[in-house]
């Protein structure tokens, strides 16, 4: 990770790229170019890969040819050494971009008489150089000629001028040197390669190593002074600039599912914010892995990258264990959105552990990582170192905008497991599973302790682990607390028992009333058949009443015309 | 005596110089000189100056200069210096010091 602090006054001095993942951003861009740099270290620390790695780098990658000038292994047990990483020598050895010279100095096979000098060496590192154009050496292990050679003023002023010639040359050196007792060589190299000193360091700390990088001096350049935890495994040398990203990252609003429908109700509906870290703490067996599980698998489902670095069960166990609960993380492997990490915790100490996560995370860029569990890390390293340790974890995630969850196996009692996790304070929300046991049997429940930024749900919840998945029941409270389980149950019971009551009444109530209203429909029913009847009464007499006019005005029609027949016959 | 002498009578001697320097041209001088007093008409010297064939000194394995390889007879002996130290080199190439006895 670039540190911007690293990079401060380094105008002036040329640098020459290590191709090394963290040395490079540590020194803010390389070696001193053109300069000699002392490496070193106590045996084994990793002076020889890291001079190789250097060395290989320049010729294979930066069109910087090299002599390696070797004193103690032989060329092809060099050669041999590094294929592993897959370094292939010989390859550049053929095409001359690389030169390997094994110089051979046996005691018992020298004697000496009178003065001499290493003009030899010079001439021979000299033609190398010269042969395929090279800009970087490394000398590994220089010193072996103090065991060689006997006359030691002679010896240091000829590597005093080895050093300087190294300069006039123009190569970018690397000088490995053996830690000596109380100086940082046991011939006092550091006093001739003043340019650029590394340390590599390789500590024991209750049976399990850390190596560590630090610069102990950078002529002209402002370095990072801190020791830094670097790895030495099947993809080489990588340092971890692992200082505290500090407190300036994004706080993305985003939201992300914790894959557990009831806890996203209690995170506003929501979730948690994307990029922060939450903690799962909890007894042994109270379901933290699950709850890691299910938050990963929910990524998975989005497609979202997922990292589960498991410390204490193998994947194959998770797997298996988490079909349990209706979670196929196998799938999620298989197409390649889930990778699992696993490592006994005390494989390696706490550091390196840090830096192979900080090296996977930057390699696989994953949305989400789940560290199950935490606090089996805090084994591996001293619990002074942890914390810190831990915080430069969560600040380099957050910096990454990657959400983290962590589980942590706690012990003791409730109120124990409130206070006792000394990381809790780095982390933005806190879930505590705690098994609760009453009535001859252990429920879990869980309480959302904290969650920053969000008006959570303060409320208990009960923990329930199904053939599909996570579900939280609400519980009840009543005056003997909380009541999970078959107490729960029986509440439930009697709840329902309740509520069916209050069912039928409604219903009866409610039957009551339709009879009701049938009963008063029917009168009015009634009623108007009534008011129809005297209606249709009404209207008979009506119509007799008119008929009777009719009648009554036919009849008087009638009469007119019987008066005028009557007068007729009176006429002629 | 004489029969076991003419077994080793061979010496095939390499110094290696780096140019004409003063130590270079010591170790010539003292090699040539000793040749003559304690191996004469025995010896062979060959005088590689590595300034004008560099690559022989990585094939050859030689650090420090002037140095003075013993090829024959075997064991191969190397000594390095410029040779100032007659009884060292005597020593060295496992020359007894007894130069009067030609008998």
């Amino acid at each position: 990770m670039p540190n911007a602090n690293l990079a401060l006054a380094t105008a002036g001095i040329t640098k020459a790229k290590t191709g090394i993942v963290g040395l490079d951003e540590l020194t803010g861009g390389g070696l001193p170019a053109g300069r000699p740099t002392l490496v070193c270290g106590a045996a084994g620390c990793g002076k020889t890969l890291l001079a190789v790695t250097f060395l290989y780098n320049g010729a294979a990658h930066l069109g910087e040819p090299g002599v390696f000038m070797t004193f103690e292994e032989r060329p092809q047990d060099l050669v041999a050494n590094v294929a592993s990483l897959n370094y292939d020598l010989d390859r550049l050895v053929r095409e001359d971009k690389i030169a390997i010279d094994h110089v051979r100095v046996e005691r018992s096979e020298i004697e000496e008489t009178g003065e001499y000098d290493l003009e030899g060496l010079f001439i021979r590192l000299g033609y190398a150089i010269d042969r395929i154009g090279a800009k970087r050496v490394v000398l590994d292990t220089v010193e072996a000629l103090f065991a060689g050679l006997n006359n030691r003023a002679i010896l240091r002023s000829e590597l005093r001028r080895l050093f300087e010639w190294l300069k006039d040359k123009g190569v970018t050196a690397i000088i490995t040197g053996e830690r000596g007792d109380g100086q940082l060589t046991r011939h006092g190299l550091e006093e001739y390669v003043s340019d650029c000193v590394i340390l590599l360091d390789h500590r024991v700390h209750e049976h399990i190593t850390t190596r560590r990088l630090r610069v102990v001096k950078y002529r002209g350049t402002a370095h990072g002074t801190n020791e830094y935890p670097f790895l030495i495994d099947a993809n080489g040398i990588s340092v971890m600039p692992v200082t505290s990203a500090g407190l300036d990252h994004m706080a993305p609003d985003e939201r992300i599912s914790s894959g557990i429908a009831d806890l996203d109700v209690m995170l506003e509906g929501r979730g948690f914010f994307r990029g922060s870290s939450v903690l799962v703490s909890g007894m042994a067996g109270s379901g933290k892995s699950s709850v890691a599980a299910q938050f990963v698998d929910q990524a998975c489902r989005h497609g979202e990258p997922c990292i589960y670095f498991a410390l204490e069960e193998s994947p194959s166990q998770i797997i298996r264990n988490m079909r349990s609960i209706g979670l196929d993380l196998q799938k999620w492997v298989d197409q390649g959105l889930l990778r699992f990490q696993a490592h006994r915790p005390t494989l390696f100490g706490l550091e390196t552990h840090l830096a192979t996560m900080h090296r996977d995370v930057e390699e696989f860029a994953p949305a989400i990582v789940a560290i199950d569990p935490l606090s089996s890390l805090l084994q591996a390293g001293d619990r002074s170192d942890a914390q810190a340790m831990i915080l430069r974890l969560v600040d380099f995630l957050k910096a990454k905008s990657v959400t983290a969850l962590f589980t942590s196996l706690t012990h003791g009692n409730l109120e124990h497991a409130m206070t006792d996790m000394q990381v809790s304070s780095l982390m933005d929300a806190w879930l505590l599973l705690y098994n609760r046991e009453s009535n001859g049997e252990h429920n879990r429940q869980l309480y959302l302790i904290k969650s920053r930024g969000m008006a959570h749900s303060n409320q208990v919840r009960e923990f329930v682990m199904t053939h599909d998945g996570i579900i939280l029941r609400d519980v009840y409270v009543g005056p003997e607390g909380v009541l999970t389980g078959s107490a729960r149950l029986a509440q439930e019971a009697r709840e329902r028992e309740r509520t069916m009551r209050q069912k039928h009444e409604a219903e009866r109530r409610n039957m009551d009333f339709t009879r009701r209203r049938r009963k008063i429909e029917a009168q009015i029913e009634e009623l108007r058949a009534q008011l129809a009847d005297e209606q249709s009464e009404l209207t008979a007499l009506s119509d007799e009443a008119s008929a009777r006019d009719a009648q009554a005005a036919d009849e008087r029609t009638r009469m007119d015309a019987s008066r005028r027949t009557a007068a007729r016959p009176a006429k002629p | 005596m004489i029969a076991a002498q003419t077994d080793d009578t061979g010496y095939n001697l390499r110094l290696y110089v780096a140019g004409q320097t003063p130590k270079s041209m010591a170790a010539i001088a003292n090699i040539r000189k000793l040749c003559d007093r304690y191996l004469p008409g025995r010896c062979t010297v060959d005088i590689i100056d590595l300034t004008k064939d560099p690559a022989l000194a990585q094939r050859h394995q030689i650090v420090a200069i002037p140095t003075l390889i013993r090829e024959l007879p075997e064991p191969i002996r190397r000594i390095i210096g410029d040779l100032s130290d007659t009884q060292r080199v005597l020593l060295g190439l496992d020359i007894e010091d007894d130069p009067g006895d030609a008998s």
